[in-house]
């Protein structure tokens, strides 16, 4: 029975781990990227595409609603798109728009962005704005599918466990039969009955619920590491917090009581067959 | 005039039956009263297992009714029945010792039961162990034990709680006639202390070791009563069955 409940709850561990880490990524994610804009001036001539951003920068830093914008060097541009385009002078081959990263005081919602690109309008009609939340939608709205889908398996981890520890209390009941036979016709209550076995379950489940924690919080904690040796921001904003460790400290207690409280279950609805 | 004796066991018609078999008592009516010693005879299969069954609460009739220590048992909810049975000292025909406990926690598991201090045990249980004779066999596991010695855990685990009635299955069945006399001199001595003895036996030289006691006579499930003991005349004999 520890060994059974060990397992239970190592996966539990896991899955919890998981689900909190992908929380903790989605949620960084929506925050960084919350107050976040892009601004791009499509312009194939380089001059018009020089004034209009110019003129952008100079608009959007007199706004209200713009904290921090930060004109990105063309140089940088080609840089990050080196890799498609070669170094052979890229501008020849396509036009590269300009970029403005934009850092809002607020959300970027649409009703911002639509002011914004009203106000540059006139004078930088090439510029287009998007959120920088909006491209990482489906990411994040996966991210969030994984953490329902870890949930779902904490579910089922604690159906399996219970349905491990009914099956154990049913096997205990028949293998003591006799003896609880006798207690009870010596005036034993179901209760105290059913007190003998969820001492017997509690010190299993104590015993397997540490092993497991040990095995799952060392499995997560593992996986954890190797995420953060990629060193790519996006993975590395789903480490753990202290209060995740303790929500996964819990898992045990919660598979303890789950398991006292089913041996007890199954242990009353057995007597109750009996006078 | 003296005042009434108030009965211990009050058993009104009672019918049993196992499923839809034909009743293995039927019309059961009798009163027991405190501090009396009673013989519940009868060929094997005359239903003397049954009666005691109803007796130590372990099966409900399947009709009439059965007040024990003043209260109807039948309509009493399941719950409130283990009170009723630790007033009750029960020697079943099959000792049914805890194999898996030595002498000693046999003897004690009724005080266990109901909640009695581990420093308050071993007094009572080892003097009671002295009683029976096992003081010597109180670490012993029951399969250790022989068949005498046995019954002699069996009948100490049934008293050691003073009961205040003691259901006691064929307790001599598996001894020889001397220890069978020793045990029936210590239900007799527990029974002069104030406990009702009811001893089920098919051993007719068994009761006349006891001249003060009072005999039941089961045969085929209904009851006689030889001695004048039941002084509770069915009331309803034959009416709306």
């Amino acid at each position: 029975m520890p060994w059974v409940i060990a397992i239970m709850v190592a996966l539990t561990v896991l899955a919890a781990g998981g689900g909190l880490a992908l929380d903790n990524l989605a949620n960084r994610a929506r925050g960084d990227l919350a107050g976040s804009a892009t601004l791009q001036i499509v312009e194939a001539d380089p001059e018009v595409r020089a004034r209009q951003t110019e003129a952008a920068a100079a608009i959007l830093s007199q706004d209200a609603a713009v904290a921090e914008l930060v004109v990105v060097p063309q140089e940088t541009v080609e840089e990050l798109l080196e890799p498609w385009l070669g170094t052979d002078n890229p501008e020849d081959a396509v036009p590269i728009p300009a970029l403005i990263d934009l850092r809002l005081r607020d959300d970027a919602d649409e009703a911002t962005l639509d002011r914004l690109r009203d106000l540059l309008a006139e004078r930088a009609p090439a510029a287009r704005i998007d959120a920088q939340a909006q491209w990482l939608a489906p990411v994040l709205s996966a991210l969030s599918a994984l953490g329902w889908v870890a949930l779902g398996l904490i579910g089922l981890l604690a159906f399996t466990g219970a349905a491990a520890v009914w099956l154990a209390a049913r096997n205990a009941l028949g293998t003591n039969r006799d003896t609880i036979e006798i207690v009870h016709l010596l005036g034993g209550s179901d209760d105290q009955i059913a007190r003998i076995f969820q001492r017997s379950i509690l010190a299993d489940a104590s015993v397997g619920g540490l092993l497991g924690l040990v095995i799952g919080a060392a499995a997560v904690w593992l996986t954890g590491m190797q995420f953060t040796a990629l060193d790519s921001g996006l993975v590395s904003g789903g480490g753990l917090q202290t209060t995740d460790w303790l929500v996964l400290a819990l898992v045990p207690v919660g598979a303890v009581v789950l398991a006292v409280y089913t041996a007890r279950f199954t242990v009353l609805a057995s007597l109750r067959k009996i006078l | 005039m003296s005042a009434p004796e108030e009965e211990i066991v009050q058993f009104d018609n009672v019918g049993l039956r196992y499923g839809t078999d034909r009743e293995v008592l039927s019309n059961i009516s009798f009163t027991l009263f405190p501090g009396r010693f009673y013989f519940l005879t009868g060929a094997s299969g005359a239903g003397k297992t049954s009666l005691l069954k109803l007796l130590y609460l372990a099966q409900r009739p399947s009709r009439g009714a059965i007040r024990m220590f003043g209260t109807d048992v039948i309509t009493l909810p399941r719950e409130r029945l283990p009170a009723y049975r630790r007033r009750m000292g029960v020697v079943f025909q099959d000792f049914r010792l805890v194999d898996h406990l030595s002498a000693f926690d046999n003897v004690a598991l009724p005080l266990r039961v109901a909640g009695v201090r581990e420093a308050d045990l071993h007094g009572p249980v080892s003097d009671m162990l002295e009683w029976v004779g096992l003081a010597q066999r109180a670490d012993a596991r029951p399969a250790t034990l022989s068949g005498g010695e046995q019954q002699r855990v069996a009948i100490a685990r049934a008293v050691i709680g003073r009961p205040d009635m003691l259901v006691a299955d064929e307790p001599t069945g598996n001894v020889d006639p001397e220890m069978a006399l020793k045990l029936i001199r210590l239900f007799e001595a527990l029974n002069r202390l104030g406990t009702t003895v009811v001893v089920a036996t098919h051993d007719v030289h068994l009761l006349r070791k006891v001249p003060d006691s009072l005999i039941m006579r089961l045969d085929k499930g209904m009851l006689s009563d030889p001695t004048g003991a039941l002084r509770y005349p069915p009331r309803r004999v034959g009416v709306g069955q």
